[in-house]
């Protein structure tokens, strides 16, 4: 579960930074998203910073696992915001799905929602839409096609230039 | 060294496609002498350049063209522009092939006089048998390399393949081994052993598994007889008053139109392409298509009854490590109506990395459902199931009516519902497998959906009777003395096992035919 601290205009990121570790795991400051605590923000340039922050929640609701820090459903989102900058339908899309995923969470929007079931029942209520099919879709690749994710999935990748696994337990099992 | 004709040159055989059936037929004939150009629509990428990656690989190797689906089959719904995992590349889809090469069962060449006439289904008889293609079998087998046969050890079974022998004990199937395999065992043909690198749907990076890319066309190439055009994308064969074909037209490298002439042309391009080529090809003599007074020229589409079967152990499987298709269990390819069905199904282990597991496993899926099953990716085993599927006139490739590729050619629709017979099959051996698993203790298994079709077949197929199909026994067309089909789309109906080593001996039998009637001046 990802906690937002809203920066109030006038704070400074570097104040923010020191603010973080009290429980607030991203911190939006100006246009980036920030986590403080393990050290990585984003920059937005075409979508708000809390935008991108409710799409990160979002992505990892829509894939959750819970050993995969936040850093890679924010890369893996974040090619909409690219997009979102060259491609205005493609802006107007993702912010109008946020703004309609915050209405229908109630007050103070999705991301307010304590459980994830809360949330994923929101989501079932936009499965169809071509908004939740675009970060969906885009998760697929984006979330899962990041090296440094498989290794927490216990995926090896490329083994050709160890020489495969002939000599690297290719047969390996014990427990049969 | 490699041949190179001129575009004039009306004596060479055009062949269009470089995979098994292409590959091959080139190989065939330029051993005897015979001139070829063969015209690949894809790169060429040799062996060394391939990679380790699975969206890096499929970026480089995959027929990516636009397509479009209709029917009820799932792939329409979560891949409707990607109703096939092929390749557009020399060697074409040998480069991406697991390696399994199982013969055809006899009855399999007698499907309507086994099975009876079903409704829904074309059922038909091949016109050869299995005594008739056994020497091309056993040809095809040498020349692959295919472990268990002539002597070549059987490769080691990887931690995935154990999995299912274990639970194969357990359930009391008796057939089950680690497959013929065309991947060599031990060093031969001047190519390397298996090093159990996983990856061989990327392309083999030790050119252990067979693949025309490295092993027909370069003999081929040798012996001066034989060109390989690649990136040139045939759209029309010609013909001429009398009918007779004499050359095609293909979009070059730069995408100029050029025409190759040709005294015989043998269409090799998948079971999509092959047929979207002759509707293509159509004329004011064949206005429906070149070869299709049956018109069955893009009909009877099989796919192979597929489906996966992934499971998840409490301890550590790794079924990445080692080749893909590492094992099989045949007890289930008999026909035996009692389980509900006719024809019958094979069971090859398979495995996904992590990427494509995530693309595939449930398309479309989210949620914890999902993402638990890949947390435990590291716990999983997997098969794949292959099984025989009916050949319906409605499943179909069409040309598109208002859809046209980058060179004006009409796109292929592509579209497919199960038979009923299918269905009962897929579901069956979803429990077969699942029980199989939950005997080695699975705590829980997915009956995964059909992926896009890795096995394409029998939209040219072939038949006695010229009006029951489109290709003579030897692949010749029933209409025309100078056109021949050479892959999978000729396959009348498409037996239980991966259809690679049938192609590549019907291509072998088809290169003693052709030469055989060139030397007699009949064509």
């Amino acid at each position: 579960m990802v906690t937002i601290y809203d920066g109030k205009p006038g704070l400074s990121r570097r104040e923010l930074l020191k603010r973080g570790g009290i429980g607030a795991l991203l911190v939006i400051s100006g246009s980036a998203v920030i986590s403080p605590e393990h050290a990585w923000g984003l920059e937005t340039s075409a979508l708000k910073p809390e935008t991108m922050a409710t799409l990160i929640q979002m992505a990892r609701d829509i894939y959750p696992h819970d050993q995969v820090p936040d850093k890679y459903y924010a890369i893996a989102v974040k090619g909409h915001d690219e997009q979102a900058g060259k491609d205005a339908a493609h802006k107007a899309m993702i912010e109008d799905g946020i703004a309609d995923l915050d209405k229908k969470s109630g007050e103070g929007g999705y991301r307010a929602l304590g459980w994830e079931d809360q949330r994923v029942a929101v989501l079932k209520q936009i499965e169809a839409t071509p908004f939740f099919q675009a970060i969906r879709g885009g998760l697929v690749v984006g979330l899962y096609n990041q090296k440094e994710v498989w290794p927490i999935f216990g995926y090896e990748g490329e083994s050709y230039s160890k020489g495969g696994y002939i000599a690297r337990g290719f047969n390996d099992i014990e427990w049969l | 060294m490699a041949a190179s004709f001129d575009l004039k040159n009306d004596g060479v055989v055009v062949i269009i496609g470089s995979g098994a059936g292409g590959g091959t037929l080139g190989n065939e004939l330029a051993q005897k002498g015979v001139d070829v150009v063969i015209l690949e629509a894809g790169a060429r990428h040799e062996y060394e350049e391939f990679i380790n990656d699975e969206w890096d690989s499929f970026t480089q190797l995959a027929w990516k063209d636009k397509r479009t689906t209709s029917g009820d089959w799932r792939v329409a719904k979560d891949f409707p522009n990607l109703p096939a995992w092929i390749v557009k590349s020399v060697g074409g889809s040998t480069t991406h092939w697991a390696g399994a090469s199982l013969r055809f069962q006899e009855h399999e060449f007698k499907t309507l006089s086994t099975y009876g006439k079903l409704k829904g289904a074309n059922l038909l008889d091949w016109p050869i048998t299995l005594a008739e293609m056994e020497p091309y079998y056993a040809k095809a087998e040498a020349k692959m390399g295919v472990t268990g046969t002539n002597d070549w050890p059987r490769l080691p079974g990887n931690n995935n393949f154990k999995v299912l022998k274990a639970g194969a004990d357990k359930v009391g199937y008796k057939e089950c081994h680690t497959g013929n395999m065309a991947i060599n065992s031990v060093q031969r043909d001047d190519r390397n052993s298996c090093q159990q690198t996983g990856f061989c749907f990327q392309g083999c990076k030790w050119g252990a598994k067979w693949s025309t890319l490295y092993t027909e066309i370069p003999k081929g190439e040798a012996t001066g007889h034989l060109e390989v055009r690649p990136n040139a994308m045939v759209i029309k064969i010609n013909h001429d008053a009398s009918g007779k074909v004499t050359g095609v037209v293909y979009a070059d490298k730069d995408g100029k139109l050029q025409e190759q002439k040709a005294r015989i042309v043998a269409v090799a391009g998948n079971s999509i392409e092959s047929p979207r080529l002759l509707l293509n090809s159509e004329s004011a003599k064949f206005p429906h298509g070149l070869a299709n007074s049956s018109g069955q020229v893009g009909k009877n589409y099989m796919r192979h009854t597929t489906g996966s079967v992934y499971a998840i152990f409490d301890k550590p499987v790794h079924m990445y490590r080692g080749t893909t298709m590492a094992g099989i269990i045949r007890d289930e390819a008999r026909h035996d109506p009692s389980r509900g069905f006719v024809g019958g199904y094979e069971f090859e282990t398979l495995s996904l990395g992590l990427p494509f597991m995530a693309a595939f496993l449930d398309p479309g899926g989210w949620g914890r459902s999902f993402t638990t099953a890949l947390d435990h990716y590291d716990h999983m085993a997997g098969l794949w199931i292959v099984g025989e599927d009916m050949p319906r006139a409605e499943n179909r490739i069409t040309l598109h009516a208002d859809m046209k590729d980058e060179h004006g050619m009409p796109i292929a629709d592509v579209h497919f519902d199960d038979h009923p017979n299918d269905t009962a099959m897929r579901n069956h051996a979803y429990k077969q497998a699942s029980a199989l698993y939950a005997a080695v203790g699975a705590t829980r298994t997915f009956p995964t959906p059909p992926y896009p079709s890795t096995h394409n077949l029998g939209t040219n197929r072939m038949s006695e009777k010229a009006a029951d199909g489109v290709v003579n026994k030897h692949g010749q067309a029933h209409d025309i003395k100078n056109l021949f089909v050479s892959d999978g789309s000729q396959f009348t109906t498409g037996a239980a096992e991966n259809p690679t080593l049938t192609i590549v001996s019907l291509a072998i039998r088809q290169a003693d035919y052709i030469a055989a009637q060139m030397s007699a001046k009949t064509i």
